[in-house]
């Protein structure tokens, strides 16, 4: 039964995987863009026979139908077609921004997810108290507040009035890419992450805090108390396994967000990884890319959503239950 | 004396704090889309002379590259985002609205349907969909407009169907039906006061998500063009000059989007606590 309900799940997304990759290959082909015009350039010296011969070739006069089947039949065998930015396949391309995009999304979203899950139970815990009001405001200004002013704001103070830290890229300008250590790829990091982190941590915090006001006013705690279990031993034994679950599967489903907000982050800070990428790719009329990176995000988001489903199903001994 | 202080917390309940609030937060938030919209151009004009000027008496904000005040520029900034924000949540509502109702109504494949549709447009991330979505129609005022408006109907379509669902399968409801009651009767005078709260506070906490996405879209150079003041142009301006020590460039406007967008929040928050009835005369 068990077995069946991953199945399902699986196909279901899977489906919806290629309902995705279809509407943003409408939504691209549907642009008033020409291919052509951005793959030559607007001032080229090519006949307008030759362009027809290119334009038969790549089949743009085929209709839509046909285009996205051969899309698709080349997709599943991994090619993603050419960028037209980078001149180099866009599935290399997409390898080779995703390993930098993954740490900075890996690391900030640990930072918050761990830090916020212990600074949530802590404003729950003295609920009410100068610190819960003050972080409580805090994350309140923080869900509110654009990502990309956030990444100035880091900017202005770390590394321009501070100068502790470097203002962007993802290593010293002017270093041969064989050069670069570990500690480089670090001390670029620090900023971006930060980031990331304050714009994914108000989420969390709010959530654990929420969810601890909740189950500290059940009866079972109430119960717990009567027994005389002192509040160590109440967060221990009873209060930590009922939120760390809800907060791990809210952790994984806000990959949307994460993917989003690393976007942005790395836009201002100049940082190589997938998100300048798709800037790249929409502002140059990049079309093989664009998409190419749409179906990527969409494959990111699934996982996310995946795991997170696995997880409370694996997890939640009353799903459990529901299911044999 | 001490009679009168106990009068006056009676008097002044949750209710009328909350309304003065709303109404204070709603004075700010209308005055300046007015004072964007009924603004001189020459307030923000190029002033070449005056470059890069810091916060002072006369330039609050400071002045840009151009010599442009940036507190003109930040309101009519805003109030340019603000128009964009709410067209888009209005569009997005009304998408909801019948989506939501649509699929709570008719059920069966409809209501599959709409679940689909609402699991495929969340299946991207929000601003991957954004980018798309201005890129097809063209980028400009008109292709963050349009993204945006189109994006924002998921969350309040699943708040609306289950608040239709809910009211749908009450015992007052079913009991109105058994007594010969038509489907459009039942709907006027039941369905649609009890989802009616709950779509305009979904509504009024759209307004945020749309300004704020504007705003991304328009950073990342998909949106407002570069020529129109806009929190998300002067923020993306900013940002050049950012290495130089122009912090107020982006400070101060960044601030003034978040105090909107807070502000925004908090009136939607507390009409919720208002409308209902267990938190409303705390």
């Amino acid at each position: 039964m068990k077995r069946k309900n991953i199945l399902f799940e699986l196909l279901r997304m899977i489906f919806l995987l290629i309902a995705v990759s279809l509407v943003a290959f409408i939504l691209i082909t549907k642009a008033p863009i020409d291919p052509l015009v951005s793959y030559i350039g607007t001032n080229s010296t090519l006949s307008q026979e030759a362009k027809e011969e290119i334009a038969d070739y790549w089949g743009l006069n085929d209709p839509l139908p046909q285009r996205f089947a051969t899309w698709a039949k080349n997709a599943l065998h991994g090619d993603l077609g050419t960028s037209i930015t980078y001149k180099r396949p866009v599935s290399q391309i997409i390898a080779e921004r995703f390993s930098y995009s993954i740490w900075l999304m890996l690391l900030a979203w640990l930072f918050s997810g761990v830090l916020g899950f212990i600074i949530g139970i802590l404003c729950g815990l003295y609920q009410g108290s100068v610190f819960d009001r003050l972080v409580k405001l805090f994350c309140l200004a923080l869900k509110s507040a654009p990502t990309f002013w956030l990444g100035l704001l880091v900017v202005t103070l770390f590394s321009v009035q501070l100068g502790w830290f470097p203002i962007g890229m993802a290593a010293p300008m002017g270093k041969l890419a064989s050069e670069v250590t570990l500690g480089d790829r670090i001390y670029h990091l620090v900023l971006p992450v930060l980031t990331l982190t304050l714009v994914s941590i108000s989420e969390v915090v709010l959530y654990t805090r929420q969810k601890l006001v909740e189950i500290m006013h059940s009866d079972f705690i109430l119960y717990a108390r009567t027994r005389g279990e002192n509040r160590r031993q109440l967060v221990v034994r009873h209060v930590l396994r009922n939120i760390a679950l809800p907060a791990i599967t809210v952790q994984f489903s806000s990959f949307s967000e994460l993917f989003g907000g690393m976007a942005l982050a790395e836009n201002v800070f100049a940082y190589p990884g997938i998100g300048t990428a798709t800037t790249a790719a929409a502002l140059n009329a990049d079309v093989p890319l664009l998409l190419g990176i749409a179906i990527f995000s969409a494959l990111f988001v699934f996982t996310g959503n995946l795991i997170a489903n696995l997880l409370y199903g694996i997890f939640d001994p009353r799903m459990r239950e529901a299911r044999r | 004396m001490e009679k009168k202080n106990i009068k006056l917390k009676e008097v002044i309940n949750r209710r009328t704090l909350v309304t003065i609030f709303v109404a204070l937060a709603l004075v700010y938030l209308v005055g300046i889309f007015l004072w964007g919209i009924f603004m001189d151009p020459s307030a923000y004009a190029v002033h070449y002379e005056n470059k890069f000027i810091s916060p002072c008496a006369e330039h609050p904000f400071g002045t840009d590259f151009m010599g442009r005040d940036m507190f003109a520029r930040s309101i009519k900034g805003l109030s340019n985002s603000l128009i964009v924000g709410v067209l888009a949540a209005v569009v997005s509502s009304i998408v909801a609205l019948i989506l939501g109702i649509a699929s709570a109504v008719f059920g069966g494949w409809v209501d599959r349907f709409v679940n689909w549709c609402v699991d495929l447009c969340m299946g991207l991330p929000h601003i991957v969909l954004l980018i798309l979505i201005s890129f097809m129609v063209g980028k400009g005022t008109k292709g963050v407009t349009i993204a945006v408006a189109l994006t924002h109907w998921p969350a309040l379509t699943r708040i609306v169907r289950a608040e239709v669902m809910q009211v749908r399968s009450s015992q007052y409801v079913q009991a109105a039906y058994k007594m010969g009651r038509s489907r459009l009767q039942v709907a006027v005078t039941h369905i649609i006061p009890h989802v009616l709260p709950a779509y305009l506070i979904g509504l009024i906490l759209l307004f945020p998500h749309a300004i704020m996405h504007e705003a991304s879209i328009t950073f990342l150079g998909f949106g407002l063009p570069a020529e129109m003041p806009a929190i998300g142009v002067i923020l993306s301006e900013a940002m050049k000059h950012i290495t130089t020590g122009k912090w107020w460039l982006a400070v101060y406007p960044g601030l003034m989007l978040l105090v909107a967008v807070i502000l925004f929040d908090v009136i939607g928050e507390n009409l919720k606590k208002l409308w209902n009835p267990d938190s409303g005369n705390e």
